[in-house]
């Protein structure tokens, strides 16, 4: 059970077109940059894979990340909660310009919805949403005198997520804030990719310590110098 | 119109009630609250991105991005502090055990609608957390100017604009008053003492209920 990947260009190797991929973080707080720059390299030489769905919070920042993958082309569709940022131009220019969809989803029930669809649980009933245009078309039904909003699970192909420590096995933990989506989606994908500052023994992590089990972790890549997409963004970065 | 209130000011308005106990300022405007806490007040701050019981900004140069609230700012956490995923996050905001949470406003309805999420067709929707927050925590509040930059009312009958929630909120601070949602009427808890209630009146789009209206007096800040 050595879910240890030697380089990330073969831990992102059979993500297809048209595949739905979550990714990691809010905005820069846990977004696997790395991961997400191997995909983007790949698909500007290879042209694949494209008419990806990204879930996440938001919808990319500057140039880098979520924003780069839009940037290249590869996106048809964002489900994400708020689709702003600093500097929103690569999303906002290509949704007013009818290029690229969104899915726009609450941010509580987004997260629910991943963890709906890792757990197994076709839908389930919020109140958020309940008499806004954001309801319109979903049942509706009344518990204990309060309406409530059906909600569909949510799953993915693949995840990409930023782990703080990993064992060979792929028990996990997360840095900081830096967790927010990350343990929700690594349940909700058919294969959870994850970067991992360290890669450690089997052991290494205190059982008690460990967020994510390694049951929902499928592969892992070791990037011990990983970017911090906000610190990138105040540099200027660009690329 | 005679004097109003400052967004300082009407964000120091709202610390004054805030209650000991668990509580989301939203982003923006709202988080200025913080900054007016009263002395002693034993206030916990959740944010919607996993974090309970952070404290102010660290010094420029000190940022850790990765420790940041739901308006992407850096944070730093008091002790006792606690991180989560989002699901427990929203868990806490919608299962009812936050205290206050606090928005800012487009529009309010008399009967507590709010519309803040969205100003129509021709942009970009971003709804972010806030129509689970207007569920789930014991008072929602907002605070806002108490018209539009166009000097009408944004205190309504009913919403105009896409709404974010149903009869949700319980209190709103004003550049002008303070106004509590009671039976779905607008119920004057405090004005300016330099407006009338007549020229108060005038500014918003619904009736006041005005039995029993004290001074709405603030600091210079």
């Amino acid at each position: 059970m050595d879910k240890v990947c030697p380089t990330i260009e073969e831990a992102i190797a059979d993500i297809e077109d048209g595949m739905a991929v979550m990714i990691g973080g809010f905005g820069g707080s846990g977004a696997p940059i790395e991961l997400i720059h191997a995909l983007v390299d790949r698909y500007k030489k290879t042209g694949s894979p494209g008419s990806l769905t990204v879930i996440n919070n938001n919808a990319g920042n500057g140039k880098i990340g979520i924003a780069a993958m839009i940037d290249a082309g590869m996106v048809a569709k964002m489900v994400c909660s708020f689709p702003r940022s600093s500097d929103p131009r690569a999303f906002t220019d290509r949704y007013l310009a009818g290029k690229i969809g969104l899915e726009l989803v609450p941010q509580g029930t987004l997260a629910e919805r991943i963890r709906a669809g890792g757990a197994g649980i076709p839908a389930f009933y919020t109140p958020s949403t309940y008499g806004t245009q954001l309801s319109e078309g979903k049942p509706i039904a009344e518990f204990d005198g309060r309406h409530y909003v059906q909600e569909r699970w949510l799953k993915a192909d693949v995840a990409l997520i930023k782990a703080e420590l990993a064992d060979r096995r792929g028990n996990l933990t997360y840095r900081k804030a830096a967790r927010n989506f990350s343990p929700l989606m690594a349940t909700a994908a058919k294969v959870t990719i994850v970067q991992a500052r360290k890669v450690v023994e089997p052991g290494g992590i205190e059982p008690e310590h460990v967020i994510t089990p390694g049951i929902f972790v499928n592969r892992i890549v070791e990037v011990a110098d990983a970017k911090q997409e906000e610190a990138l963004l105040r540099e200027g970065a660009d690329t | 119109m005679t004097a109003k209130l400052t967004n300082a000011q009407i964000a120091w308005r709202a610390a004054q009630d805030l209650p000991d106990g668990y509580v989301n300022l939203g982003i923006g405007f709202p988080e200025m609250i913080a900054k007016f806490k009263p002395e002693g007040r034993d206030v916990i701050y959740h944010t919607e991105n996993g974090v309970l019981d952070f404290g102010e900004s660290p010094p420029a140069g000190e940022e850790d991005w990765d420790l940041i609230n739901a308006g992407k700012k850096a944070i730093t956490l008091n002790p006792g502090a606690a991180f989560f995923h989002h699901a427990d996050s929203f868990a806490m905001v919608r299962g009812g055990h936050l205290d206050v949470a606090v928005l800012g406003a487009y529009e309010v309805a008399e009967n507590g609608d709010l519309a803040n999420w969205s100003t129509g067709p021709g942009s970009v929707p971003a709804v972010g957390g806030a129509m689970d927050l207007v569920h789930g925590a014991k008072q929602i509040w907002v605070v806002t100017d108490h018209v539009t930059k166009k000097g009408e009312p944004k205190l309504l009958k009913e919403c105009r604009l896409p709404l974010t929630g149903v009869g949700c909120v319980t209190t709103v601070y004003t550049s002008l008053a303070v106004i509590d949602i009671v039976d779905k009427r607008f119920v004057l808890r405090e004005k300016l003492p330099s407006i009338s209630l007549d020229e108060l009146q005038a500014v918003t789009g619904a009736d006041l209920v005005a039995n029993k209206v004290g001074d709405l007096i603030v600091p210079e800040l």
